[in-house]
């Protein structure tokens, strides 16, 4: 666990850091097939600009609505570069709904630029595992595994690792299919299909799940509702190749 | 898989759903997951670690002795911007909800702070929460302090809701945090 990375009298929060890095790695891979995808990496950058920026806007104004009287108070807040007072369903309803309207007016279709951004996709999905790592965050549960490590009193599953290599499995098998002309809208749903499934798995090693009735793990039931789903679309539109 | 005939593809993916299912319910919650209870670590869901420090007027202060009252339990130094930044809105929230139970506490990292820094900082912002001296860093140690300010958010019950890693939090963001944690107190 590294929570914080001491450079001299700067203290940079390690999770954030990873991220960033998932992220800018993963923009980087994604720019690289974007344009097969009918998708222009400048245009594709500038989505992700919009996105960025109604995501932060949205999900600070959905948060300070939801609690009126503290920034009431404290007006300033408002403005603060303070993570904390995000809503993020908030955030993402005003990032789909202005990427919705950039993909319209562009006239990008859903279901391709949906796969431009799946190499960016799954490269951050193995960082937000290493992120999880250095934080601590996302704990396993207590094993008796010769490869169990010291977390918060206890020797626990590395679930954070497990999810990195999960992750990294998933992007190495998809590697190919990255540049593969394919049915828009696949290449997406076979890497949320797969995501699910790994979730659907290593939740059930994790030591901080959130139990719903009769002891079942929340996320293990929504990751499996996303499999079936995700399933149940390649299966409708099928698995031909696209005409170009 | 993409090849495969579409009799045997619904066959596999009906397979896959099934075993999901199966694994739902074979992996349903034992008493090993769920964070809360006996176990002891400065980490969300973990009950928080027990000390005693002596505040400025050398009296000795309990986190055990707390018990029943949310509290606020921040770490900072007076050469650490983003602790200095945040303070006036901690003492704020120590007024505004003291009467409500809620109880803040700012653990100065005195093992790697000059004392004459630290007191000219707080009667300079006419600071009047209680700081407690944690001289020796074995209180920072316990909790895992890798970098200021540090603010653990804990519940009646003594288990941390809330860990936040650096700052300046902002005022609203305490305000808010505060009130969830009154909203629990019996």
């Amino acid at each position: 666990m590294l929570p914080t990375l001491r450079i001299g009298p700067l203290s940079i929060q390690t999770p954030g850091l990873l991220l960033l890095i998932g992220v800018f790695l993963g923009l980087s891979l994604a720019e690289r097939f974007a344009a097969r995808r009918g998708l222009p990496p400048e245009r594709m950058y500038s989505l992700v600009f919009i996105l960025f920026l109604s995501g932060i806007a949205g999900a600070r104004l959905s948060f300070a609505a939801q609690h009126a009287a503290a920034f009431r108070a404290a007006p300033l807040s408002l403005l603060a570069l303070d993570p904390a007072l995000l809503d993020p369903f908030g955030g993402l309803a005003t990032a789909g709904l202005a990427a919705l309207v950039a993909g319209r007016r562009w006239r990008l279709s859903l279901w391709a630029t949906l796969d431009a951004f799946t190499p960016a996709l799954a490269v951050s999905a193995v960082f937000i595992g290493l992120a999880n790592l250095a934080s601590g965050r996302a704990f396993g549960a207590p094993t008796d595994l010769p490869w169990g490590i010291p977390l918060w009193g206890e020797v626990r599953h590395p679930t954070q690792i497990y999810q990195a290599v999960g992750s990294a499995m998933i992007l190495a098998g998809l590697w190919k299919r990255f540049g593969r002309p394919a049915l828009p809208g696949n290449l997406f749903l076979q890497f949320t299909a797969l995501t699910a499934g790994l979730i659907l798995f290593l939740e059930a090693f994790r030591g901080d799940s959130l139990l719903v009735a009769g002891g079942l793990r929340q996320t293990q039931v929504l990751a499996w509702l996303i499999l079936a789903i995700c399933l149940g679309l390649l299966e409708q539109r099928g698995f031909a190749p696209r005409n170009e | 898989m993409i090849s495969a005939q579409p009799f045997f593809r619904r066959a596999l993916w009906a397979a896959i759903l099934l075993l999901g299912l199966g694994w739902i319910l074979f992996s349903r919650s034992g008493a090993d997951s769920a964070t809360s209870g006996p176990s002891v670590a400065p980490q969300p869901g973990f009950l928080s670690p027990a000390f005693e420090l002596t505040d400025r007027s050398g009296r000795l202060v309990s986190l055990a002795d707390l018990r029943g009252h949310p509290v606020i339990l921040n770490f900072w130094a007076s050469w650490c911007a983003p602790c200095r930044a945040e303070m006036p809105a901690l003492q704020a929230v120590a007024d505004d909800y003291a009467a409500s139970g809620l109880v803040v506490l700012a653990v100065n990292a005195a093992f790697q702070d000059e004392a004459a820094d630290a007191a000219a900082f707080l009667s300079s912002h006419s600071l009047t929460l209680p700081v407690l001296f944690d001289r020796d860093g074995r209180v920072s140690r316990l909790y895992q302090i890798h970098s200021l300010p540090t603010t653990f958010f804990i519940g009646p019950d003594g288990v941390i809701r809330q860990v936040v890693i650096g700052g300046p939090m902002s005022a609203a963001s305490l305000r808010i945090r505060a009130e969830a944690l009154l909203t629990e107190a019996p």
